[in-house]
């Protein structure tokens, strides 16, 4: 029954807006299929829910998110100096964040496709060329497995190369660089050699680039032992993620997303490191914990004015790093929310939402008074087609109604 | 560590020979004589001039190359009586036959300049300053291990002499030894890497990516192609369409040597130094042989036959043929060789009953060293009830 209601709750909310009364049912059976897992252990807590998830969303004329880019307001307040600070946008909070540590440190040095000359191609690494040289801003072949190799190489020795991916499905050429010499070297050497390798790029779902270029890695490295990986999304922790992940004695993946670089925000002027391991309380609140991250936080936030709205109090929570979670933060949310709703990019199966699923629940168990819901991607390759594109991803309506079934 | 004792046993052994037998020895036994050495063969060349087939060296020279080569042959024949009797598990790819190669090369370098090679590591290993005892304990999973017990026999690495490991995925060592030299070439150190890979490996795609960035930006990395001609139980004829792997960088100059005459990998190593530190990348495809098959559960002999195995033992072993040089020039004695050999014999059987005697690493081993401290994070526990983060 519960499964129903949730079932149709979605799929009236996008028929009423895209009329696509054709394809109702090949979306329910989508939809069903996702609630099913959780459908399983989700109790349905008190009556009149049916009508609600039926009439309340059929009557609105909710509109179809497709704007990832939130404006700054959204988001908390991150920024909390007296000085004036400066605006920029993310990718150059990217490369400012790289920039200093350049200066900082002579042994740090970029490498990828593009990143010289050309300057990169989000911009990230513009102008450090000619600062720097051809060297230290290696404009690298396309050879993905070798150059990531490279950098390792490199890293054991004691440079701390930044390795850009155009784009993180590229990566997955480097994927036995990145698993067997990235993350295990140190141990199976002993402790002898350290790889401080910072590896990045863009990933995650954009604006119809298909499905090859829209792919998220994140939960492909995720089981890899001896790396760390973390996701920006706003350009205050895009710098100080950068910051701390080159700092790092340890491969670090960051995870940048595409649709992010353009976000503007006010930043310090002065110079900040954030916490690699430590998630951003986005917004306390009371009734429900919300964990996401990247660019699903701008969809989060999203809801969560709606949810304001209609009376929720959702504690939105980004939790930035990856790999290892921030168990501690999240531990004291679920505390004082008891119930979690998870919102991710990744696809259903085997995504950073299964693990963080599991991670809770052995854990916590005892704080929840409902089981976990978690929203992810489809389990499909993206399709090139708009329409099709947003459903790929999780929108703001359907966090919106998860909420609601999750705080009955 | 391991090679200075032996030089200092070889030592013992010329000093006395000096003293009561000089009358008749056509040489005088001063250990800094030279004597000129022809190549058993002359290089071939692809797109560079080959260097000279004489070489100068020293009697003291030719005692440390047989010392050495006998205590590398000693420790993989140990390594497979250790492999038989079950203390040794997995894979265990033993380098024997192939010890000129390490020897060679080693006597043409320094520690600072980085070697990097594939499973087959035991024996460069030792050469570049391992000890017999960290080989066996490592090999035995032991604490005293090179890798602490960690890694097994295809990981190992000795930070201290410039060794990048041991590594067990084929060809993947290439770039990371290209990356090795980006970074001399980064710090402006007038050293190289030697990348060492297979004929096997030499398929492998990311050989020709990486040869491609080292001659874009002139690193000083020398690519050495260790070819014994079986790429598992493949023979290479039947896995490349080009075996002359030497030839296989088409820009980039390569030379063919002989993999099992010492005197050859060393001239060759030399001379690609040189060449690596003026013009970049340069190709070696040392032609060697194993004795063993691919590793030890592989027999080696259904894919050649035992007469071809037992006809290169004879012809072209290269402790036999320094051992030829060392009693044509009167050197040392037919028995005092023996007696180097029993030597060997003896600290091998010591060094693997003091590995025998190591511990076990720790339970708490099992988390150490997946991440470095510092920034990073303390993670334990594969049950998630005790993942603990604890936050710098």
């Amino acid at each position: 029954m519960a499964v129903i209601i949730q079932g149709i709750g979605t799929v009236t909310a996008l028929n009423s807006t895209n009329s696509l009364d054709t394809n109702k049912t090949l979306f329910a059976n989508s939809r069903r299929s996702l609630s099913d897992r959780k459908g399983r252990f989700f109790m349905v807590r008190s009556d009149g829910c049916l009508s609600y998830g039926l009439n309340g969303h059929g009557g609105r004329a909710e509109k179809l998110i497709t704007n990832a880019v939130a404006a700054k307001e959204d988001t908390a307040a991150a920024y909390t100096s007296s000085k004036p600070g400066h605006e920029l946008l993310l990718f150059e909070a990217l490369r400012e964040g790289l920039e200093e540590e350049m200066d900082r440190d002579p042994t740090v040095c970029v490498m990828g496709e593009d990143v010289g000359h050309y300057g990169g191609s989000y911009k990230v690494t513009k102008g450090l060329a000619p600062k720097y040289g051809d060297l230290r801003v290696l404009d690298t072949p396309i050879a993905e497995n070798s150059f990531t190799g490279m950098g390792i190489g490199a890293a054991m020795t004691g440079l701390r190369p930044v390795v850009e991916g155009m784009n993180m499905g590229f990566l997955l050429l480097a994927f036995n660089q990145i698993s067997n010499n990235c993350g295990m070297l140190h141990y199976t050497s002993g402790g002898q050699f350290k790889i401080p390798i910072v590896i990045r790029g863009p990933g995650g779902v954009g604006r119809q680039l298909g499905a090859e270029h829209s792919q998220r890695l994140e939960s492909y490295f995720q089981s890899i032992p001896g790396i760390q990986m973390v996701a920006c999304s706003t350009p205050y922790n895009a710098k100080g993620l950068m910051k701390a992940a080159i700092r790092s004695d340890n491969p670090v993946i960051l995870f940048e997303h595409v649709l992010l670089y353009n976000l503007k925000e006010r930043i310090p002027d002065e110079e900040y490191v954030l916490n690699l391991e430590e998630a951003e309380m986005v917004r306390p609140g009371e009734h429900v914990t919300i964990l996401t991250y990247s660019r699903m936080r701008y969809h989060v936030m999203q809801a969560a004015k709606t949810l304001v709205n209609k009376g929720y109090d959702p504690e939105v929570i980004d939790i930035r790093s990856l790999k290892p979670f921030d168990l501690y933060t999240i531990r004291n949310s679920v505390k004082k929310t008891h119930r979690v709703l998870i919102v991710e990019e990744c696809m259903r199966t085997g995504g950073i939402g299964a693990s963080l699923t599991a991670a809770i629940t052995e854990n916590f168990h005892d704080y929840l008074d409902a089981p976990i819901v978690c929203l992810s991607s489809q389990d499909v390759p993206t399709p090139y087609a708009g329409t099709l594109e947003n459903w790929t991803v999780v929108q703001p309506p359907q966090i919106v109604t998860a909420v609601e079934q999750l705080c009955q | 560590m391991a090679l200075s004792t032996s030089r200092r046993a070889i030592n013992q052994f010329i000093k006395p020979l000096s003293s009561s037998v000089y009358a008749t020895r056509r040489l005088t036994s001063d250990s800094t004589a030279t004597i000129t050495v022809e190549t058993s063969l002359p290089f071939t060349a692809h797109n560079i001039d080959p260097p000279s087939r004489s070489i100068t060296t020293s009697p003291n020279e030719l005692m440390t190359f047989f010392s050495d080569m006998a205590e590398m042959r000693r420790m993989e024949i140990a390594a497979d009586s250790l492999y038989k009797a079950k203390l040794i598990r997995g894979f265990c790819h033993l380098y024997d036959g192939q010890e000129a190669v390490a020897v060679g090369m080693e006597s043409a370098i320094t520690r600072k300049d980085c070697i990097i090679t594939a499973y087959r590591d035991h024996c460069i290993f030792l050469g570049r300053g391992g000890t017999l005892l960290e080989s066996f304990a490592e090999l035995m999973g032991r604490k005293e291990g090179c890798s602490r017990g960690k890694g097994g026999s295809m990981h190992f690495y000795k930070k201290e002499g410039g060794f990048y490991g041991g590594h067990g995925i084929v060809g993947a060592q290439v770039p990371l030894g290209i990356g090795l030299a980006f970074a001399q070439k980064y710090s402006k150190e007038e050293y190289v890497t030697f990348a060492m890979y297979g004929d096997g490996a030499a398929n492998q795609g990311q050989l020709f990516e990486a040869l491609n960035m080292a001659a874009l930006w002139d690193l000083p990395a020398i690519l050495v192609c260790e070819n014994n001609h079986y790429g598992m139980g493949t023979a290479e004829w039947r896995a490349a369409k080009s075996p002359a792997y030497y030839k296989r960088g088409d820009y980039v100059p390569g030379l063919k040597v002989d993999g099992m005459d010492v005197f050859a990998v060393k001239q060759a190593c030399k001379f690609a130094k040189e060449h690596a530190l003026k013009n970049g990348p340069i190709i070696l495809e040392m032609d060697t042989y194993r004795y063993h098959g691919h590793s030890m559960s592989d027999p080696g002999s259904t894919y050649r036959t035992r007469d071809e195995i037992s006809g290169v033992r004879q012809e072209r072993d290269p402790i036999e043929r320094i051992r030829k040089l060392i009693l044509a020039h009167d050197i040392a004695t037919e028995k005092e060789l023996k007696d180097i050999e029993k030597e060997k014999r003896k600290i091998v059987d010591e060094a693997i009953a003091k590995a025998k005697e190591s511990p076990m690493p720790d339970p708490s081993e099992l988390f150490t060293n997946v991440y470095v401290k510092g920034f990073g994070v303390e993670a334990c526990g594969a049950d998630r009830k005790e993942v603990r983060a604890t936050l710098p």
